[in-house]
């Protein structure tokens, strides 16, 4: 096959790739971006198997294992699990990448005279680099998602010293790499490899859980550059484009992340929450907010509900955590045959992944169009009767506007308070992720409903199913 | 020069045009004031309160009008029972009065002031342009009236108007639709809300959505789009089509609301009736409608100016008089209206009529008994912003930002480029070309990346995660050698994950977008 045909089949490959983020933009589109990076992907491993593999068996052994891995994972996870899915799926390209650089080293032969050997080399290093990190940060998150690995940050004494020392260590066995003859430089790989697979590991361990979106998407956009990377040694420029791609998409995310909770990329990256304090981020004592918390049962907030005119619904991480996410929309429709205008209100960083509350709405079939923003439906507040937080808390904690001492100052958080009344489902007065208290539980207009978020929003559903029925037989 | 306050005559006025506080600050503008005895009594002013802050007190109206070069009253000069006499006879010849006159209406007391060869300001022509807010007793009437409204509303209202939780059951707050949101709308609206009560509002004036939002009620709207806002910031009257549909909104609001406040007026013109007989028979038994343009005609079809009337169980309160009931208070921000005029007229010592001066050219009615009036139109009038109160929310917290130093980001761009220039020098041609689609792609990414909604930032992690998955053809590229080699088995296995993540990551994208619809 000549070699100009691949090369226009790639990009076409590209282009395909490109559209399909651009479909992503919106609802409507999103499907068909969908099918152009399927096509695309199809595109590209077929010029690639047609025109470079010479034996096939392997490759199909794999492949063939491989998609039906992939595929079954795929269909069984479920969507509240999409966050660890993500980050396994991270892991499995930071692996492929880490392979990929060392087949790669070990398939041509090293040329240290030259220029283009050099760079091959210091390519294959920092792909492997790259990799390696990626694999081993995602396999922590993975865990940490999954609550294999403790959720709270690890925070050693001397945490930036040592990755530091990794950090020149592996510059150091960079060195001794490309200064090797042969293919002498292997150890030196490997070594690096455990190294930067360390590196991984300690990063995020350091990190909260509250801060696994931006994780996530951090380590999405590595994956990307573990692809790109791949490219540059293979001098192959789809490989590099797509890199490209997913790394400043991963980036995008990581930004709106980190902007999500006003805090800089690098002190989530390297400090773990509440880095200022170089400790782990205690309640600080005095402040803690005084007042009485007032509690109301299932069936005072289906009644203050079935008042309302205009509710709205904050749904956090404990309404992924207790699957409640079809009742509460039952929950809403009902409001709605009411004439209830009904909303709910998706914190950027709600959930443990971005747009991670989008899609378990999605999945229990709420339209789009009645979900909103933060930015949409913040000024909405005032004229809201009821707000109901489903196991969420420093997305709507006031203290972030108005406690300069409190660690989350600045992050801008749903203004919840400013409603007619608040209810929050909680298991209990524990303090969210970020160890960090809540005032607007002891505010006068805010009243808990403790218990399990599915079994409260499964009471407040048959009370409200109760009542109707029982309006509609008089 | 003498101010005189006489004591109003009108039956039910309670205000008078000064209280001791404005009389004190009518003195230290250089002005003699003297009170006619009781003129401040029905406003809670003892003649006490006037001699302490250093005004005479007089005995007898016709004294204090012929002993005056100026007189401040509230309501314009009427027939004065108790003397069988005109007050506009009263005044000296050639004196000066302010006061309400209305004289689009009162043709003939003009007449009769011209013949006394009087000045006359009327407070109720003060222009509304921003410098004049402060002598816009209009504006001070209204505010009062559409709280007064309230208040009577919900003396005559049977229930609370905040919604609670007690002990013995739950209570319902209390629906209230102001119709017309200029400053007495508004304040009905805050006095309302204040109460506690869901408050909604209605304006063919779209401008003031706004203000009425920011009082904290919800603005109903029609679906017909027509802007009802006329010159200086009053309401016109605006077409059959958006009429009816404005009509059927009402319809449907009085069925749901327990008290109803129309403050509904267009300048120069009978109140619009907004409220039929229908509506009213249609609300709740124990409602209330208080129509502030009774004096009109009012908004109201059941509406009897100055009465109240029950009619299918509901409570029409037609006063024309809330201002008075509220009199301390009217009195004082009139009285302050007007020695603000006074001060901008020159205070005691250069006091004069200057007709080059907005304010006093759109209320001076006659100067030296001749008619100025109605002053020639001017420039365009400056809608005075409405007394809204702002929101009491705290103030958002200043976001940190990362602030970059120029400085630092010129000397990064510098090594970027010197670095770049190195690797130019030495990087072979293919390795360059590489780097330019690697950037340009970076960049591409980028500009397509901040496109997408948030919504969808879980599948653009799924599909980005399975085109990550393109490094399967790195794998490929190398698969080919002898099935034994080290590299092969690298390679098989990179295959089998990147296969895992492609499948894997469209497959979930593929479920993922069908869940999403409208």
């Amino acid at each position: 096959m000549p070699e100009s045909l691949t090369t226009i089949a790639y990009l076409v490959a590209g282009v395909l790739f490109i559209l399909s983020l651009a479909g992503l933009s919106t609802q409507k589109t999103a499907r068909r971006g969908n099918a152009f990076g399927i096509a695309g992907m199809l595109l590209a491993l077929g010029i690639t198997a047609a025109g470079h593999v010479t034996s096939y068996g392997a490759l199909a052994v794999a492949v063939a294992g491989g998609s039906v891995i992939g595929a079954v994972l795929a269909l069984r996870v479920e969507m509240t699990s999409m966050p660890e899915l993500v980050a396994a799926l991270h892991s499995f390209v930071g692996l492929a990448a880490v392979l990929v650089g060392v087949a790669s080293y070990l398939g041509t032969t090293p040329d240290t005279e030259h220029a283009e050997g050099i760079i091959h080399a210091v390519e294959v290093f920092l792909g492997v680099f790259v990799g390696a990190l990626t694999f081993t940060g995602s396999v922590v998150a993975f865990g940490k998602l999954k609550g294999l690995v403790r959720s709270k940050p690890l925070l050693l004494p001397g945490r930036h010293v040592l990755n530091l020392l990794l950090l020149f260590a592996s510059v150091a066995l960079g060195a001794r790499f490309l200064g090797a003859d042969g293919h002498e430089g292997l150890s030196s790989l490997l070594i690096m490899t455990g190294v930067a697979g360390l590196l991984g590991v300690h990063l995020v361990l350091a990190i909260g859980g509250a801060d696994m979106p931006v994780v996530v998407s951090m380590l999405n956009s590595y994956s990307g550059w573990a692809a790109a990377a791949a490219g540059f040694m293979l001098e192959n420029d789809l490989l590099i484009i797509t890199g490209a791609l997913v790394g400043s998409s991963g980036a995008i995310l990581s930004y709106i992340m980190c902007k999500a909770m006003n805090r800089s990329f690098w002190s989530v990256i390297f400090g773990g929450f509440g880095a200022d304090e170089g400790s782990a981020p205690a309640k600080r004592e005095g402040s803690e907010p005084q007042g009485e918390v007032t509690s109301v049962t299932a069936s005072e907030t289906a009644a203050l509900l079935r008042d309302a005119k205009q509710v709205v619904i904050v749904p956090g991480y404990g309404m992924a955590v207790a699957h409640a996410q079809y009742p509460v929309y039952e929950i809403a429709a009902l409001l709605q045959k009411q004439g209830i205008k009904v909303r709910f209100a998706i914190h950027p960083v709600a959930g443990r992944l971005p747009g991670h509350m989008n899609v378990l709405l999605a999945e229990a079939k709420v339209p789009y169009d009645i979900v909103l923003e933060m930015e949409e439906i913040n000024e909405d507040f005032p004229d809201t009767d009821v707000v109901l937080v489903i196991g969420a808390n420093d997305i709507v904690n006031p203290g972030a506007l108005t406690d300069s001492s409190s660690p989350i100052y600045g992050m801008p958080v749903l203004e919840v308070w400013k409603s007619k009344a608040t209810i929050v489902m909680k298991r209990s007065m524990a303090s969210g992720y970020a160890g960090v208290e809540n005032p607007l539980f002891f505010l006068e207009n805010t009243h808990m409903l403790f218990g399990d978020a599915k079994k409260n929003v499964d009471a407040i559903l048959t009370e409200l199913r109760a009542a109707l029925s029982s309006a509609a037989a008089e | 020069m003498k101010i005189g306050i006489p004591k109003e005559i009108r039956p039910g006025e309670r205000r008078v045009a000064a209280t001791p506080e404005t009389v004190s600050r009518l003195l230290k503008l250089g002005f003699e004031v003297q009170v006619e005895s009781h003129a401040g009594a029905g406003a809670s002013f003892a003649d006490a309160d006037y001699i302490a802050i250093g005004a005479t007190i007089m005995r007898g109206a016709r004294e204090l009008w012929a002993q005056s070069d100026l007189i401040l009253k509230v309501q314009p000069p009427e027939q004065h029972t108790e003397l069988g006499v005109h007050e506009a006879e009263l005044l000296r010849e050639g004196g000066t009065l302010v006061s309400f006159i209305w004289p689009a209406k009162n043709g003939q007391l003009v007449e009769r002031l011209a013949a006394r060869r009087a000045t006359v300001l009327a407070m109720d022509q003060v222009p509304r342009i921003t410098r004049a807010q402060k002598m816009d007793a209009l504006s001070s009437m209204a505010n009062i009236a559409g709280y007064r409204a309230v208040i009577e509303a919900a003396s005559f209202y049977g229930r609370f108007f905040t919604g609670q939780m007690t002990a013995a059951g739950k209570v319902p707050p209390a629906k209230v639709l102001v119709i017309g949101a200029g400053v007495a709308g508004l304040a009905a609206i805050g006095a309302a809300r204040s109460l506690g009560a869901i408050v909604r509002a209605f304006d063919t004036r779209s401008e003031v959505r706004e203000q009425i939002q920011s009082m904290g009620a919800e603005f109903l709207e029609v679906s017909i789009q027509e802007e009802g806002a006329g010159a200086g910031g009053y309401a016109k009257t605006m077409s059959p089509e958006f009429i009816a549909a404005e009509m059927a909104l009402f319809a449907k609001q009085a069925k749901d609301v327990d008290i109803i406040i129309t403050t509904a007026l267009v300048p120069g013109k009978a109140a619009p009736v907004l409220i039929t007989e229908e509506m009213v028979s249609s609300m709740r038994q124990g409602s209330v409608v208080v129509d502030l343009a009774a004096e009109a005609g009012g908004n109201c079809a059941v509406t009897r100016p100055g009465e109240v009337v029950t009619q299918h169980g509901v409570t029409v309160i037609g006063y024309v008089d809330l201002p008075s009931r509220l009199a301390p208070t009217a009195s004082q921000l009139y009285g302050s209206n007007l020695t603000h005029l006074l001060a901008d007229m020159g205070g005691a010592k250069s006091f004069h009529v200057d007709l080059e001066d907005a304010v006093v050219r759109g209320a001076i009615v006659l100067h030296e008994g001749k008619l100025v009036w109605p002053a020639p139109k001017s420039a365009p009038i400056h809608v005075p912003p409405a007394p809204g109160r702002k929101s009491l929310a705290p103030a958002p917290a200043p976001a940190k930002t990362p602030t970059v130093h120029p400085l630092r980001s010129a000397i990064f761009a510098v090594v970027a480029l010197v670095l770049l220039g190195l690797l130019g020098s030495v990087a072979p041609k293919e390795f360059v070309s590489h780097l330019t689609v690697f950037v340009l792609a970076c960049f591409v990414g980028w500009q397509v990346v901040w496109n997408v909604t948030p919504a969808l930032h879980t599948p653009l992690m799924s599909v980005t995660n399975a085109i990550s998955g393109i490094i399967l053809v790195g794998g490929m590229l190398q698969i080919s050698g002898p099935i034994s080699s080290p590299v092969t088995l690298l390679s098989a296995a990179a295959v089998l994950l990147a296969t895992i993540n492609i499948c894997g990551g469209f497959f979930v994208t593929t479920r993922m977008l069908r869940m999403f619809q409208r």
